[in-house]
């Protein structure tokens, strides 16, 4: 029963989604993320785009997600073992500079 | 060309003086265009130091590597995930920039044109490798059901990065995560929202169209969200 009412729930959406007016489907809102995100999408888009944010738990959810997991993979990378910015390895440099002479 | 050089060096070195509106990179930013409007600003010392740097003085050319050597070792790892191949990678790089320098043209800054060498000779590396280039990510895709209806379970609140890699073992699982894409969408993404370059530069460093750089970003992005959800729903353990 559960899963009908779900099945239902759904149909009703998509078809709603893919024939309101000003609307967009999950699936093409799927493809404005990136340019919504860098602050690329024209303002009618835009407002169409936030518009879904609004009416759609999924994508809402999804995207904050997705913006997380952006954030988290950039947070992480940056931390990595990588060596300090200011340590300045002397026999490195110094091979560099040997190759230089060369 | 040497007047744009100057331009450059000029403008780098605009940044230490108090300018008169407070900030230094308003200062920064104003005498910047102040010069590109027209004075002819000769800064004989910066020109200086790339003309000794091109003649071989040994002193300049020391202090020019240990200037850079520092950002160009951490973004070769991060690009390379191996120490060894990094430094192998920097050496190279300075190689190529001094075979170079005599051309450089200060089109853009120093510092940006060697980030572009760097970033070459790592791409070089990993080709030699030769990696996981042929592998697909499509099983990480989002979902979607027959009606074009997302599928996501619901999410609660998600810790914030600080909160999440408090522990070691979650750092060492994200970086995993994100190594383990394949290289074609790993380098894009990696580039983009790691070393934030902009779309145009990782289009015109790795030689494809900027529509393809961000569609293959956004699958990276897909993908990663899809491998890192058991961490963000602090199921990881
Ligand atoms: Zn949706």
């Amino acid at each position: 029963m559960m899963a009908f009412a779900d099945g239902m729930r759904r149909m009703i959406k998509g078809f709603m989604l893919k024939h309101g007016p000003g609307m967009i489907t999950c699936e093409e809102f799927e493809t404005f993320i990136l340019d919504y995100l860098d602050g690329a999408l024209p303002p009618a888009q835009r407002r169409v785009f936030e518009w879904h944010l609004k009416i759609c738990r999924e994508c809402r959810d999804y995207l904050e997600a997705y913006r997380a997991s952006i954030a988290l993979g950039k947070a992480a990378m940056q931390e990595v073992d990588a060596p300090e910015i200011d340590e300045v390895p002397e026999d490195l440099v110094r091979a560099v500079l040997d190759a230089r002479e060369k | 060309m040497r007047d744009t050089i100057r331009f450059q060096y000029r403008c780098r070195q605009v940044g230490s003086r108090p300018g008169p509106l407070g900030s230094s990179l308003e200062a920064d930013r104003l005498a910047c265009r102040r010069i590109a409007d027209g004075g002819p600003f000769v800064i004989d010392a910066e020109n200086q130091t790339l003309e000794r740097i091109r003649s071989g003085d040994p002193g300049e050319t020391g202090r020019f590597v240990r200037t850079h050597i520092g950002w160009m070792r951490a973004l070769a790892t991060r690009m390379l995930g191996d120490p060894a191949l990094a430094d192998d990678c920097v050496q190279e790089a300075f190689i190529k920039a001094f075979r170079a320098i005599a051309s450089f043209e200060g089109r853009s800054s120093l510092k940006t044109w060697l980030h572009r060498i760097t970033v070459n000779e790592a791409l070089m590396k990993l080709r030699s490798v030769d990696r996981r280039r042929e592998d697909t990510i499509d099983d990480l895709l989002p979902e979607f059901d027959q009606n074009g209806c997302r599928i996501e379970p619901p999410w609660g609140a998600i810790p914030t990065p600080s909160e999440l890699l408090e522990q070691k073992a979650t750092r060492e699982l994200v970086t995993a995560h994100i190594r383990d894409l394949p290289d074609d969408y790993r380098i894009v993404l990696q580039l983009r929202d790691i070393e934030e370059m902009t779309t145009a530069e990782v289009a015109d460093i790795l030689e494809i169209s900027e529509s393809n750089v961000k569609v293959r970003l956004h699958r990276a992005r897909a993908a990663l969200k899809r491998l890192l959800e058991p961490v963000l729903r602090g199921e990881s353990e």
